[in-house]
């Protein structure tokens, strides 16, 4: 039964899917408002059968209904109801049916926003996402049906994949990366819609791709750490980033889309990079299909490559009508994209923008070249090859240091032109601060070049973006009198989209100080101890006390009990484990990680002897890694910050789209002046 | 007017193909010096002194009883080999993965020495992600119900 209402729904929401993209294009292109209305209503209804699918799927997972395929696969009845619930997106069929869940959502949720708005823009882009999940269903109907019937009925399931239910951070990586992901096709829609509808000429569509963009960058950024952290947690290796390519895969679309906010802000402000900016949301959406390939095609051999379907084949044949469309449709119009403004200066905040986006996009290349490398050797000359992780952090690490470098030069210099001036009296605190910097490096003994670039780099933009706080906070003190907490939350209240930048980039400087800080000085000791005996590391001992066996209803646990002693004293208690999983044959790894802010205790049982008398454990100090972490929220508040402007700007905005457009340069001429 | 607009243009342009060549040979100079090939102990011994000291990745399965691991020292020695028969000794330090046993796949990362030893600073199981019955003669449960004898709670 939950079997036939799920494939029902999915089979019924191809075909109105099919109509729902069909109605609003050609609404959009006569001006039909009738067509446009029954899209719109076609547009909810696929959300309504997709959430039907969906639904149906977490009941039959929930109620163990092993006659439905992709429970046969992924459930079990030893699980707990928290990773049954998460094995919705534990494999291939049932995370691409949460992929459409996500987009349909979006989709109906853009339309609903936006029903007043004027113009062809929004049914064009609802009929470009109605396309994209036309994909996304014919996959799910055909080769990735997660519905298909398992005769005859088994009695029990394998349970997800081990290392996918050993720790609550599945819970939130996944969903988080889908909607960062999928929350790119928002603006990808909204640009063609622009272009389609013609809007393209004035500045409106871009207010609400900017938005949208925002906010998939925002879960994006999250997920990216969230990601981080489990692989940190989880794999016991102590790291958080090996430039794997599933890690590239989240990375790359998140690159492409930071350049975007910020070129962004140099088409509002000064008229330019139109066509570029275009081509970004273009390419960030086809980074996201590339990455979602790469991950689930099994091209790449990793957690996340499911299996070795025919899907690749559909995900290259989208990934190809996707960049050629586009780019044809972009190219044809490139007239109408031609700059209205000039660069006035060289130095200035916009050729600061620019640079921000030439070595962004540096960075982009370079993870994607190396990330497809080894498939192209692969396809051409037949060779197995890898890319080593040298060659990423060679060629990032100084692209790295300009982008600190300019997001302190940002900040302090003025749109148009910077006199000589003004940029030594800007940048002339920073610099102190990162000669400080630098020379409190190398006396506490860091020696290498990277990280002494990093650390005063970071030091330098640190200083850049806390001073826009500090000096703000004291010019509105000196002003109106107001206390230094009261000061601060009315500057960014008054200007969140600006703070709440400069909120992003403090929290990207504080991950950069946890990846700095934990690279540099991360200290590792292995040894196989007996019971009783210990190892020293740092300013802790640490004490095996016993290894023993424990039985829990999916799994079997072996741990080793392990006393943390600082300066003799017990300070806590840590118990690395082996979970063992019927259906593997080799046991998933489960560190102990001690976490304080100043770093953490990392524990993994590396092995142990079968009578229990000794474990070998490699343990690791890594200061501040919940920097990283924290850094991450920081760059979330930021992003909230800056939304938040979006939401007081929207009335105004409606009423003037509602309004006839008469030309006002007076008023124009002195928003500028006041900007 | 338009001739000076004209030079601009054209050293921009100068200027751009400058700075995409340069990025070009960077990025194929430094991708060329960290590849890393994935070789089977035939591949590796059939490339004779272009083997020694640059880092590979060499997959295969463990010998039976070929594998020496001292806890004490943390020293792993055993051979690699491939369905050809071709074998290879490697030295590792650290602990070997739980329940590493002869005939598993392995792959390795590290490099071969003169000495004709691989000295690995990585290694990994193969096993694959896809859920499958055991096959006869493997119940991972059996078999993980005999770890720690008489310690279990």
């Amino acid at each position: 039964m939950t079997r036939l209402l799920g494939s029902g729904s999915l089979v019924v929401a191809l075909g109105v899917a099919i109509y729902a993209a069909l109605a609003l294009l050609a609404g959009a292109r006569r001006k039909r408002t009738d067509l446009l209305r029954s899209g719109e209503l076609a547009l909810y209804a696929v959300w309504g059968l997709v959430t039907t699918a969906t639904l149906s799927m977490v009941y039959a997972l929930v109620s163990h209904d092993f006659s439905v395929k992709y429970v046969a696969m992924v459930g079990s009845r030893a699980t707990p109801l928290f990773y049954t619930v998460i094995s919705l997106w534990g494999a291939l069929e049932g995370s691409i049916l949460f992929w459409i869940f996500v987009l349909t959502s979006l989709s109906a949720l853009v339309t609903y926003q936006n029903r007043d708005r004027q113009g062809t823009l929004v049914p064009y882009a609802g009929g470009v996402l109605m396309m994209i999940s036309i994909f996304f269903l014919i996959m799910l109907v055909g080769p990735a049906n997660p519905f298909g019937l398992v005769s005859p009925t088994p009695a029990d399931g394998p349970g997800p994949n081990p290392l996918l239910q050993n720790h609550i951070l599945m819970g939130v990586h996944p969903p988080l990366l889908y909607l960062g992901y999928v929350g790119m096709s928002v603006p990808f829609a909204f640009g063609i819609g622009a272009v389609l509808s013609g809007e393209i000429e004035n500045d409106g569509w871009i207010r609400l791709t900017r938005k949208w963009s925002l906010v998939a960058w925002m879960f994006l950024s999250a997920a990216i750490i969230a990601g981080m952290w489990w692989s940190y947690e989880v794999l016991g290796w102590g790291g958080y980033w090996a430039w794997d390519p599933v890690e590239n895969a989240s990375f790359i679309p998140w690159l492409t889309a930071t350049a975007f906010l910020h070129s962004v802000m140099v088409q509002e402000r000064r008229g330019l990079l139109k066509l570029w900016n275009l081509n970004l949301i273009v390419a960030t959406f086809a980074l996201t299909i590339l990455g979602t390939f790469l991950t689930r095609s099994g091209v790449l051999s990793s957690v996340h490559a499911f299996s070795e379907g025919p899907i690749g084949r559909y995900f290259l044949g989208f990934i190809t009508i996707v960049l050629i469309s586009s780019f044809a449709l972009v190219a044809g119009n490139s007239e109408r994209l031609r700059p209205t403004g000039n660069l006035d200066a060289a130095v200035s905040r916009e050729s600061v923008f620019l640079l921000n986006n030439l070595f962004l996009t540096a960075f982009t290349i370079t993870v994607l070249v190396g990330t497809l490398f080894p498939l192209v050797a692969e396809a051409i000359r037949g060779v197995k090859v890898s890319v080593g992780e040298p060659f990423f952090n060679r060629m990032t690490l100084p692209i790295c240091t300009a982008l600190l470098f300019l997001m302190g030069v940002g900040p302090a210099l003025p749109w148009r032109a910077a006199s000589g001036d003004v940029v030594k009296r800007q940048l002339l605190p920073p610099t102190v601060v990162a000669v400080i910097a630098l020379v409190v490096s190398l006396v506490i003994g860091v020696r290498s070049p990277y990280a002494l670039a990093a650390f005063s780099f970071g030091a330098f933009a640190l200083a850049a973006n806390a001073r826009e706080f500090i000096d703000g906070a004291a010019a509105r003190r000196r002003a109106h009198g107001e206390s230094p907490p009261v000061a601060l939350a009315r500057l960014v209240g008054g200007n969140r989209r600006r703070y709440g930048g400069y909120i992003a980039h403090l929290g990207v400087l504080t991950v950069t100080l946890g990846i700095g800080a934990s690279s540099t000085f991360r200290a590792e000791r292995e040894a196989t101890l007996k019971k009783g005996e210990t190892m020293a590391i740092g300013p802790f001992t640490v004490r095996l006390d016993d290894v023993y066996r424990r039985d829990e209803p999916q799994r079997m646990v072996l741990a080793a009990g392990v006393t943390i002693l600082k300066g003799g004293r017990e300070v806590g208690r840590m118990e690395p484990r082996m979970n063992f999983y019927p259906t593997q044959d080799q046991p998933v790894p489960t560190p102990s990680v001690r976490t304080r802010p100043a770093g953490d205790l990392y524990i993994n049982l590396q092995a142990f002897a079968q009578d229990g008398s000794n474990a070998t454990l490699r343990v690791i100090q890594e200061p501040l890694v919940p920097w990283i972490w924290a850094g991450g929220m920081i760059v979330v508040l930021g992003a909230l910050v800056s939304l938040g402007a979006g939401l007081k700007e929207r009335l105004p905005a409606r009423a003037a789209v509602r309004a006839p457009a008469a030309p006002r340069p007076a008023t124009a001429a002195l928003e500028e002046a006041a900007r | 007017m338009s001739n000076i607009q004209g030079r601009r243009k054209a050293a921009v342009a100068v200027a751009v193909v400058v700075i995409v060549a340069a990025f070009a040979f960077l990025l194929y100079g430094n991708i060329d010096k960290n590849v890393v090939f994935f070789l089977t102990p035939q591949e590796l011994l059939s490339r004779g002194p272009a083997a020694y000291d640059v880092p590979v990745r060499l997959g295969g399965l463990v010998q039976a009883g070929s594998v020496k691991w001292d806890p004490e020292k943390l020293d792993l020695r055993f051979v690699v080999m491939d369905s050809g028969g071709q074998s290879v000794n490697v030295h590792s330090t650290g602990a070997p993965p739980q329940m590493f046993r002869d005939g598993m796949g392995v792959v390795l990362e590290g490099r071969y020495h003169r000495d004709g030893v691989f000295q690995a600073t990585e290694l990994m199981v193969k096993h694959s992600n896809e859920y499958r019955k055991p096959e006869h003669g493997e119940r991972p449960k059996d078999m993980y119900k005999s770890l720690v004898k008489g310690a279990g709670s």
